[in-house]
């Protein structure tokens, strides 16, 4: 033990001097962390001889912002999700990062363009886009639902519904299924009128709707035949169909989507190294690269033409991810403005609206 | 001098009094330091965080501490006060410094409590803090013209103090409005009042049923051949060891539509295959559940007051002619009163504060009062929570006092 113990104090001193020739990213493990490493962190020390050392944590926004506040940093680079990613920013946490110095995509289009409209904030550069959309068993339904207003049509598709308990993303999807342009949805919902049109289109369910709260349960929902469509996570439901062969499939009309990326902490240890993994994982060929092994989309419109097959099978992956210019076409990217404001108010909405009868 | 003056003293010379008191201030310090372990973990576990939590829920200083100067034209004016220049210089000067140490965020987190959508108004306001120059008013109403709003004035005049009762206002349905005044929410934000009353009348509904079905078994538990009683005991303690997520998420397979109960009776044409019951994701399913998980704890302090009832008493009464229903309620009844109200106590307390049950099986109307602390914990609201966690508990003080007021408190067997 002691032996051991020795043996790693000298280790970590020879570790030191080489410090400047690594990059430190805190990711969270698992299959995500996973895909990160086949298509970032190899690739960039093939490229660039610098090491990557990658770290697992629960939340990364935890220990950064304990880190910072705590004047000890020893992450470079940081995933995280966009709405931490904010609060963090706005705490001055982390370091804001010059989006135009980005590389343009693979077919010259600047940066700025390419990245989805509204995806590139001032502290994060997004990897990976995550969606919440409709799955529907396609040995349960006769006729396969194609629209967001057909998830409300339960005329049409009788059976039960899964709904999030939550007002975020069941509001916007509410809006859409009645007929609101997608680019319409918050500008509406910012108004009574618009948050009262999307609560009566949620009532025309509400006595067919069975509610879930953790992401593993609409898979299970499905699989149970408690509900015939729901609201899920697009990640389980092709995982769900993908390695348990479960006929399911996904509306993408209508999805609202999410994203996730990277971040420099205040203080970082190797602050330029950071910055030129960050530029270079979020160039369009890595990112298509990342989507090939979860179905997380690249934020990188010129990515999407890149994406292989899914890894291991001679299957394009593109077709699963809420990017693909196919399922693109209804979506509505998560307004992170519209929900740090109203949080709260509308949670409370939405569970005095559950509880009435 | 008579012997009745003398002082007593011990054998080695010093008085009987001093020497009884010095022995037993030593016992008593011997004593003390042998609680003194659990006397600092309850301390240290218990009192400081309910302290904390009370603390927590008339306390919050993120917009107070870190913009001082407009706190302080708060404090100087009367509620209602129109902001005049002073108000927005020292505004200005304010997120200049939020700006500086970026804790434009926390302050914004602590009005947009008060008032929904300041948030974005705060941190585009310090992301411009630069622009903010003479004449202030201007410069503000150019950012946002929501600086002109008598709401947000009104939301910042509220944060602005480190000690507020605005997180107990919002726990009954009340706010402020722009002159100050309290008033009721609008009727489709109201929540908690109503829940409050519901989570207290489904735990003393499930505490009844409790009852009723754990009444019984502790009586065959206690009055079957020791054998046969421990297996029984087991059937009770097994399901009270398992976790219970576990045991959650089993009644889901029993009890959901394409269930094992609801395909039995299927299966036996009881019901239709259109008419499957819903007896989960919905208040219902919520009352099974919590039953179930929560029955052991009135069994077992049933079971231990039961076992030690004397047979000899009902023998003696039906020996003097009571009829074997005047037997029960006169005799055995009376006696098993410490065991129903230690297992009810237990039984409706734990209820009271349940959330993860019902927010498996719950659905829409079987949420309860610990479910809305978990939102605003989630949203990191922690003063909120600990209003409502607050009020949690003053509820269970009040029927503890009425408890104690009714049945009395020593009148309680919990083994």
């Amino acid at each position: 033990m002691k032996k051991l113990l020795v043996l790693t104090t000298a280790l970590c001193g020879l570790a030191l001097p080489a410090a400047a020739q690594q990059v430190t990213v805190m990711g969270w493990g698992g299959a995500y962390t996973a895909s990160q490493v086949e298509a970032y962190h190899k690739p960039f020390t093939a490229a660039t001889g610098t090491a990557i050392v990658s770290i697992d944590s629960d939340n990364p926004a935890t220990p950064i912002k304990a880190q910072v506040e705590a004047g000890n940093v020893t992450v470079d680079v940081g995933v995280l999700e966009i709405a931490d990613a904010v609060r963090l920013c706005d705490e001055g946490s982390i370091i804001p990062i010059d989006a135009t110095t980005l590389p343009a995509g693979a077919d010259g289009t600047p940066a700025a363009d390419d990245f989805l409209p509204g995806t590139i904030t001032e502290c994060m550069i997004p990897t990976d886009i995550f969606s919440t959309v409709i799955a529907y068993d396609t040995t349960k339904l006769a006729t396969a639902p194609t629209t967001i207003a057909d998830f409300f049509d339960t005329a049409k598709f009788p059976g039960k519904r899964g709904i999030r308990k939550s007002p975020k993303v069941t509001l916007e999807m509410a809006l859409m299924a009645d007929g609101v342009p997608a680019a319409d949805v918050y500008a509406m919902l910012e108004t009574p009128e618009g948050l009262d049109r999307a609560f009566a289109k949620l009532d025309t369910i509400k006595g067919d709707a069975v509610f879930w709260e953790a992401g593993a349960q609409p898979p299970q929902l499905l699989a149970d035949g408690e509900v015939v469509m729901t609201m899920a996570y697009n990640g389980r439901i092709f995982n769900a169909a993908q390695q348990e062969g479960k006929p399911f499939a996904i509306v993408w009309d209508g999805q609202v989507y999410e994203w996730e990326g990277m971040v420099i902490p205040k203080g970082a240890p190797n602050e330029a190294g950071a910055l030129e993994f960050v530029k270079f994982a979020t160039a369009s060929e890595q990112l298509a690269k990342a989507a090939e092994f979860i179905s997380y989309g690249p934020p990188r419109k010129s990515s999407a033409a890149l994406v292989g097959n899914i890894a291991g099978t001679d299957q394009p992956m593109s077709p699963n991810l809420p990017t693909a210019p196919e399922n693109l076409t209804n979506a509505l990217a998560s307004s992170l403005d519209f929900w740090v404001d109203r949080d709260t108010q509308l949670g409370e909405r939405f569970n005095a609206w559950l509880a009435a009868n | 001098m008579t012997a009745a003056h003398q002082t007593l003293t011990t054998a080695d010379g010093r008085p009987l009094k001093a020497a009884l008191v010095r022995a037993q201030r030593r016992a008593r310090r011997r004593a003390f330091l042998l609680v003194a372990p659990l006397l600092v973990f309850v301390l240290l576990t218990f009192v400081i965080p309910i302290g904390q939590i009370l603390y927590r829920s008339v306390h919050h200083d993120g917009f107070s501490a870190n913009a001082p100067a407009v706190s302080e034209w708060f404090a100087a004016t009367a509620p209602g006060t129109e902001p005049d220049e002073a108000a927005f210089a020292a505004l200005a000067a304010d997120f200049k410094a939020m700006q500086a140490a970026r804790t434009a965020g926390v302050a914004a987190t602590r009005v947009n409590y008060t008032l929904p959508e300041s948030r974005s108004l705060f941190t585009k306001t310090a992301r411009s803090a630069d622009d903010l120059v003479p004449p202030y008013r201007e410069a503000f109403l150019a950012i946002d013209a929501k600086w002109a709003s008598p709401a947000v004035w009104q939301a910042m005049r509220s944060s602005s103090s480190a000690y507020t009762g605005d997180f107990y206002l919002a726990s009954a349905d009340f706010e402020r409005a722009e002159d100050g005044s309290i008033h009721r929410v609008e009727e489709t934000q109201r929540i908690y009042v109503q829940l409050y009353l519901k989570t207290f009348a489904l735990s003393a509904l499930i505490t009844v049923i409790c009852l009723l079905l754990a009444f019984p078994v502790a009586h065959l538990l206690a009055t079957l051949p020791m054998a046969k009683a421990n297996l029984l005991m087991i059937l009770v303690l097994l399901p009270f060891w398992t976790s219970l997520l576990v045991r959650t998420t089993s009644w889901i397979v029993l009890l959901q539509s394409q269930g094992v109960i609801n395909s039995a009776l299927v299966a036996m044409g009881v019901i239709g295959d259109d008419g499957r019951l819903p007896m989960i994701y919905n208040q219902a399913g919520t009352i099974i559940v919590m039953t179930h998980i929560l029955l052991p704890f009135m069994i077992l302090p049933l079971y231990s007051v039961m076992r030690v009832i004397p047979p000899g008493y009902a023998r003696a009464a039906r020996s003097l002619g009571a009829t074997s229903w005047t037997t029960f309620r006169r005799i055995y009844l009376p006696l098993t009163l410490p065991g129903m109200g230690a297992g009810a106590m237990l039984v409706f307390i734990l209820a009271v504060g349940y959330y993860i049950t019902p927010a498996l099986v719950g659905g829409a109307d079987g949420q309860l009062f610990s479910n809305m602390i978990q939102f605003h914990m989630s949203k990191s609201n922690w003063s909120m929570a600990a209003a409502l966690s607050s009020l949690l508990l003053v509820g269970v003080l009040i029927l503890y006092w009425l408890y104690d007021k009714l049945i009395g408190i020593d009148n309680l067997k919990l083994g």
